[in-house]
C-alpha cells in the first residue's frame, strides 16, 4: 500500500469514526433521556450540521486549497439554497405556530 | 399472502371505471400481441430496452410521454364532459370516480408527460449540443428511464387493480392520511411519486455532470446553446428540489403505513408542514417544466428567424435568475394557510419579481424575430403561439401573486385557468416545438409540416376555448374540482370549455396523423445532411440519426453558434484527417430489470404484500451490486469501423444538399474580419 492510499484510508476511517460519534450522541441523548426540552433539538441540529461538514471534508475531500473553484461555487450555491429552504420553512412554520397559539 | 389484494380490487363498481380498466388492459395486451406477431421482442430488447445510448433513451422517454399524454388527456376530456352536463344532476361520473380522475390527470400530466417529455428531448439533444459522445453516466440514464416508466406503470395499473388517489395531485393531509383515506389510492400516488422521483433526481445529477464535465474543446459556459443552459439550470433545480418531494412522500407513506405522525391531526403532527415541503419541490418544479421549453423556443426562434439569438447573455442571466428565484416563492401556493401578512407579503413580492427575468426573455425572442427572415415552420408557429398566450398567463400570475387577490381566487377555476395557461403554452407548446424541430435529428426524416400547423391551430384554439371560460368562472365563484353544481349561469361557460377540450382532442389526433403521414412518406422527407433547417448549434453537425458515438472527432468550438460558423467557414462537412478508436458503453439489461423491480416493490407496498416488497428490494440491491462489481462495461469501436460509417455518411452529402450560406456572410465595413467561406 503506497503512502497516498494509506492516508486516504486513514481519512476515511477518521471520517467514519466522527460520523458514528456524531450519530451516537443524539441517539444517546434521546434514548437515555439525558437532556429534555428545546436543548435536545439544538444538540441534534448542531450534530447534524457538523456531520454534513465531516462528510464533505473526509469523504468528498473538499477543502479550500485543492478543490476547483467551480466545485466550491456549487457548494456555496447549495448552502444558499439550503438556507432558503430550511430558513424559509422554519420562518413559515414558526409564524404559523405563533398565530395558532 | 397477498396483503389486502383481493378480488374486490377489480373495478366492477362502475361501468366507466370498468371501461377504463378494459381499455388499459386491452391496450397493453394489443401492444404485447403486436410485438409478438412481428417477432420483435428480441430486437426490442437488444436494440432499445437495454440500450444505454442517450438518443434511444431519449426517444423512449418521449414515447412514454406521448402515451401518457393520451391517458392524461382522456381524464381531462372526461372532467370537461362531466362538468358540462352536471348542472343539478350527478352527470355520468360518481363523485369518487371524478375525484380519481382529477387526481390522476394532474399526477400524470406533471410526472409522466411533462417530466419524461423534457427529459427525453434533453437526452436526445444536449450531449450533441455540447459536442459530447454520451451523457456522463449512461447506465444511470437507463435506470432513470425505467424508474420513471415504473412510476407510470403504477398509475396505469391503478385503473385495473384497485383505485387511484382521490386527494388531488397534491395529496394534502389530513385527507390523504390513513384515517380519512384507508384505501390504496393514495398509496398508488405516493409510490408512483417516490419511484419516479428517484429516477428524476438521478437524471438531474446526470445532466449536471454531463454539462459540467463533457463539453467539447472551446465550449465555454458562455458559448453553450440556450437549451443546454436551461438544462443545466433545471438539472440543478431537480437535484435540490426533488429530494424535498421524495422526503415528503416518504413521510406521508410512513404516516400511512407504519402509523407515524408527521402530518396527522393529533399526536404532534402538523399537516401544514406537508404543504410547505410539497411546494418547496412544487414551485421549482414549475420552472423545471418551463425552462427547457424556454431553451427550445430560443433555439427555434433563432433558427427560423435566420438570425443570431438576440441578447444571449441576458437570456443566460435571466435563466439563472429564474432558477434561483424559483426557490423563494413557494408559499404563494398556500397564501390562505394563515401566515401573517409579513410572510405573505415577502413571498408575494418575490413572486412578482420572477416576472421580470421572464419578461426579459419574451423581449429577447421578439427582438430576435425583429427584421428576421421568419419561416413559419410548425415549431416556429408553436413558439409564436406560446409568446402571445404565455403573456396572458403571466399577467394573471402577477395578479394571483397579490395575497389579497389570491384570497378571492384561491382554489377557484381562475387558478386552474392560470396554471394551465402557464403549462400548456409554456411547457407543452415548447415540447411540441422541440418535437417538430428535432424529430429529423432523432429519426432521419422530417415531420409533415402541414399536419403540424393543423395540430397547432387546434391546440391553441382549443386552449383558449377551454381555459378562458375558466377565468370567468373563477370570478363567478366556481371552485375547482366540482363534480356537480347548482348555478345555471356556469353551465354555458362549461359547455364552451368542453368544446375546447374536443378541439384539443383534434389537435392530438393531428399529431398522431402527422406522425403516421411522416412515417409513410419518410423517403421523400429524408434529412441527408443532418441539418434540415440550416441550424446554428452543434447538434446539427452530426448525422440524422446520429452515429452511436455522435461525433467521430470531437468538434472545436469558437463561437456561440458553433455549427453556423463552421458552415460559414466551409469546414462543416470536411472529413477529418484520421479517426481514432472510440470507447462506447455496452447495453445492459439491468436498467429495465431495476425498473421492473421498483415497479414490483411499489405495487407490493401499495397492497401491503410485505414479503414481495422485501424480495424486490433485495433483488434490486443484488442488481446494483452486480453492476457495481462489473468492470467490463465498455467496448471499443475500432477506428476502421468509424471511418466506414463516416465515409458512408459524408458520401451521401452533396453540394446541392448544403444550405446556401451567402446571405449570412457579413457585409460592409462594420462586419469586422472577413470570414473565409464557401461563396
Amino acid at each position: 500500500m503506497d503512502h497516498s492510499t494509506e492516508r486516504n484510508l486513514s481519512t476515511y476511517l477518521t471520517g467514519f469514526a466522527l460520523a458514528v460519534i456524531l450519530t451516537a450522541i443524539p441517539f444517546a441523548l434521546v434514548w437515555g433521556g439525558l437532556l429534555t426540552g428545546p436543548a435536545v433539538y439544538v444538540v441534534i441540529a448542531v450534530a447534524a450540521v457538523i456531520q454534513v461538514l465531516v462528510h464533505l471534508v473526509f469523504f468528498l475531500h473538499l477543502n479550500l486549497k485543492s478543490t476547483p473553484a467551480e466545485n466550491l461555487f456549487f457548494l456555496v450555491f447549495a448552502a444558499v439554497l439550503i438556507f432558503i429552504m430550511v430558513g424559509g420553512s422554519l420562518w413559515i412554520m414558526m409564524d404559523l405556530h405563533h398565530r395558532m397559539m | 399472502m397477498l396483503g389486502r389484494l383481493t378480488i374486490d380490487a377489480i373495478p366492477l363498481y362502475s361501468w366507466v371505471a370498468m371501461g377504463g380498466a378494459a381499455v388499459t388492459v386491452g391496450g397493453g395486451l394489443a401492444v404485447f400481441l403486436l410485438i409478438t406477431y412481428l417477432r420483435a421482442w428480441k430486437v426490442l430488447w437488444t436494440d432499445w430496452l437495454t440500450s444505454v445510448d442517450h438518443k434511444k433513451i431519449g426517444i423512449m422517454y418521449v414515447v412514454l410521454a406521448l402515451v401518457m399524454l393520451v391517458r392524461g388527456f382522456v381524464d381531462a376530456l372526461m372532467m370537461r364532459a362531466q362538468q358540462a352536463i352536471a348542472l343539478n344532476s350527478e352527470g355520468y361520473l360518481p363523485p369518487e370516480h371524478f375525484e380519481q380522475i382529477f387526481s390522476s390527470h394532474g399526477t400524470i400530466m406533471i410526472f409522466f408527460v411533462a417530466m419524461p417529455f423534457l427529459t427525453g428531448l434533453i437526452n436526445i439533444i444536449v450531449p450533441q449540443q455540447i459536442g459530447a459522445r454520451d451523457v456522463a453516466f449512461p447506465f444511470l440514464n437507463s435506470v432513470s428511464l425505467w424508474m420513471t416508466a415504473a412510476g407510470a406503470g403504477l398509475v396505469l395499473i391503478s385503473l385495473a387493480v384497485g383505485k387511484f388517489s382521490t386527494a388531488g395531485w397534491t395529496g394534502y393531509p389530513p385527507y390523504s392520511g390513513i384515517d380519512y383515506n384507508p384505501g390504496v389510492g393514495v398509496d398508488y400516488w405516493l409510490w408512483a411519486l417516490i419511484v419516479s422521483g428517484v429516477g428524476s433526481t438521478a437524471s438531474g445529477i446526470n445532466f449536471i455532470v454531463t454539462i459540467v464535465k463533457n463539453r467539447c474543446p472551446g465550449m465555454t459556459y458562455m458559448r453553450m446553446p440556450m437549451f443546454t443552459w436551461t438544462t443545466l439550470c433545471i438539472s440543478i433545480l431537480i437535484a435540490f428540489a426533488f429530494p424535498a418531494l421524495t422526503v415528503v412522500a416518504a413521510q406521508l407513506a410512513l404516516d400511512r403505513t407504519l402509523g407515524f405522525h408527521f402530518f396527522t391531526n393529533g399526536d404532534g403532527g402538523n399537516m401544514m408542514l406537508f404543504a410547505n415541503l410539497l411546494w418547496i419541490w412544487g414551485h421549482p418544479e414549475v420552472y423545471i417544466l418551463i425552462l427547457p421549453a424556454f431553451g427550445i423556443f430560443s433555439e427555434v426562434v433563432a433558427t427560423f428567424s435566420r438570425k443570431r439569438l438576440f441578447g444571449y447573455t441576458s437570456l443566460v442571466y435571466a435563466t439563472a435568475c429564474i432558477a434561483i428565484l424559483s426557490f423563494t416563492v413557494w408559499l404563494h401556493h398556500f397564501f390562505t394557510m394563515g401566515s401573517s401578512a409579513n410572510v405573505n407579503a415577502v413571498f408575494g413580492i418575490a413572486t412578482m419579481i420572477i416576472a421580470v427575468p421572464t419578461g426579459v426573455k419574451i423581449f429577447d425572442w421578439m427582438f430576435t424575430m425583429y427584421r428576421g427572415r421568419i419561416e413559419f415552420h410548425p415549431s416556429m408557429v408553436f413558439t409564436i403561439g406560446f409568446m402571445v398566450t404565455f403573456v396572458i398567463g403571466g399577467v394573471t400570475g402577477v395578479l394571483l401573486a397579490l395575497p389579497p387577490a389570491d384570497y378571492l381566487m384561491h382554489n377557484s377555476t381562475f387558478l386552474v385557468a392560470h396554471f394551465h395557461n402557464m403549462l400548456i403554452p409554456g411547457a407543452l407548446f415548447g415540447y411540441f416545438a422541440g418535437l417538430n424541430y428535432w424529430f429529423p435529428k432523432a429519426f432521419g426524416f422530417k415531420l409533415d409540416a402541414k399536419w403540424g400547423i393543423r395540430s397547432f391551430w387546434f391546440w391553441i384554439i382549443g386552449f383558449y376555448l377551454a381555459f378562458m371560460p375558466l377565468y370567468v368562472l373563477g370570478f363567478m365563484g366556481m371552485s375547482r374540482r366540482m363534480e356537480h353544481y347548482a348555478d345555471p349561469n356556469w353551465q354555458p361557460y362549461l359547455i364552451v370549455a368542453a368544446l375546447g377540450a374536443v378541439c384539443v382532442l383534434c389537435g392530438i389526433v393531428c399529431i398522431a396523423i402527422q406522425l403516421y403521414v411522416s412515417a409513410k412518406n419518410w423517403g421523400s422527407a429524408r434529412d441527408v445532411t443532418g441539418d434540415p433547417w440550416n441550424g446554428r448549434t452543434l447538434e446539427w453537425a452530426t448525422a440524422s440519426p446520429p452515429a452511436p458515438y455522435n461525433f467521430a472527432v470531437l468538434p472545436e468550438v469558437r463561437d456561440i453558434d458553433a455549427f453556423h460558423e463552421m458552415k460559414l467557414g466551409g469546414v462543416a462537412y470536411l472529413p477529418p484527417g484520421r479517426y481514432e478508436d472510440i470507447v462506447m458503453p455496452k447495453s445492459s439489461g439491468l436498467g429495465p430489470i431495476l425498473g421492473a423491480l421498483s415497479f414490483v416493490l411499489g405495487f407490493a407496498m401499495v397492497w401491503y404484500i410485505w414479503w414481495l416488497a422485501a424480495v424486490a428490494f433485495v433483488l434490486a440491491l443484488v442488481c446494483v451490486g452486480i453492476r457495481a462489481s462489473d468492470d467490463n462495461t465498455d467496448f471499443v469501436l475500432p477506428a476502421a469501423e468509424v471511418a466506414k460509417i463516416e465515409a458512408e455518411r459524408l458520401g451521401q452529402v452533396t453540394e446541392a444538399d448544403m444550405h446556401d450560406m451567402r446571405d449570412f456572410q457579413p457585409i460592409g465595413p462594420a462586419s469586422g474580419a472577413p470570414l473565409a467561406g464557401r461563396v
